[in-house]
């Protein structure tokens, strides 16, 4: 049973990051992203998956979104977005967790606002 | 995709997030659908699996990398925040990415069928063991009725004497809608207590 299926010549997507599997910026599934300008161009050089997370950026939208929308794997799209943030290109949005209590104010924001809309 | 609901303000928007967590089948996808703005969205992360012994009968044994799809949805609470819904795997062997999952949210709902109990031992075990993340567990009520009493469910699930438990319909909006508001405010109610104003 030693026989091993050699695997085809697909490339795997970690290919894109150089390996690399963690994001160096604080990137959950529901960061926020935007491009740092959104009326501006790509930057030249980026890798094309890079470029079209970066137009995508121009509208804000969580990290999740961008994954599902590109169809690139969370992880990937995760490292990609840690690199165009450290170019300055990307912006990362304050993510609430709740750990803090200075975050108490936009949790209860966030009571009040499903209390509108849940009547 | 719509893209008139993104305003285009420079005003820093921010996020935050719930998980959904349950068993296979107890209506956590019905759960996002009914309160999400947009229909529940599903994204796939590429998981390396871990050697953990699952599936006997699996016919992939050597199988190293595996898709797990999770839904989600979203709320925008006004202008600047917005609050995602992530529904965890529903089957065991996804377990080793819950961490991931669960990082950074602000609490959590266990869907609970009551017709299947046991399917929801290992969420309420994640939970229990990782105190935390404030959870609630939520009733679906598949048939109008509960078999069970809260009480009854609480000591068989062994859920602290603190946690909320809350039957509710998942296909309905406004019930489901009920069950994210119980949640925050148990969240609030915890981060008083842990942290007194001064």
């Amino acid at each position: 049973m030693s026989y091993r299926k050699r695997r085809g010549s697909r490339i795997r997507p970690y290919t894109f990051t150089g390996g690399r599997t963690r994001s160096r910026h604080p990137l959950m599934v529901q960061t926020l992203v935007s491009t740092a300008d959104p009326s501006n161009d790509a930057p030249a050089n980026l890798m094309p998956e890079s470029q079209r997370i970066y137009l995508l950026c121009r509208e804000t939208r969580s990290v999740a979104e961008v994954s599902a929308e590109l169809k690139i794997p969370l992880g990937v799209t995760q490292v990609l977005l840690s690199d165009l943030a450290e170019l300055g290109v990307v912006y990362i949005h304050p993510t609430i967790t709740g750990d803090s209590p200075s975050e108490n104010q936009v949790l209860e924001r966030a009571l009040r606002g499903l209390e509108r809309l849940f009547q | 995709m719509v893209s008139n609901d993104f305003s285009s303000d420079i005003q820093t928007k921010m996020s935050t997030k719930i998980v959904i967590a349950g068993g296979f089948g107890a209506g956590k996808t019905t759960l996002v659908g009914s309160v999400s703005e947009i229909p529940a969205v599903t994204t796939e992360a590429v998981m390396t699996e871990a050697s953990v012994p699952h599936d006997d009968t699996s016919a992939t044994p050597q199988k190293v990398t595996t898709t797990v799809a999770m839904d989600f949805g979203r709320i925008t609470v006004d202008q600047q925040l917005i609050l995602y819904m992530f529904g965890t795997p529903g089957q065991a062997r996804f377990w080793f990415m819950w961490d991931d999952l669960v990082r950074g949210a602000v609490g959590a709902v266990v869907v609970v069928d009551c017709r299947r109990l046991a399917d929801s031992f290992e969420a309420v075990d994640y939970f229990e063991t990782n105190r935390r993340i404030p959870y609630v567990v939520a009733l679906n009520k598949f048939d109008g009725a509960l078999e069970y009493t809260t009480e009854q469910i609480r000591e068989a699930l062994e859920v602290s004497s603190d946690v909320p438990i809350l039957d509710f319909d998942a296909r309905d909006r406004s019930s489901s809608g009920s069950v994210l508001k119980t949640l925050l405010r148990y969240a609030l109610s915890n981060n008083a207590a842990a942290a007194p104003v001064g």
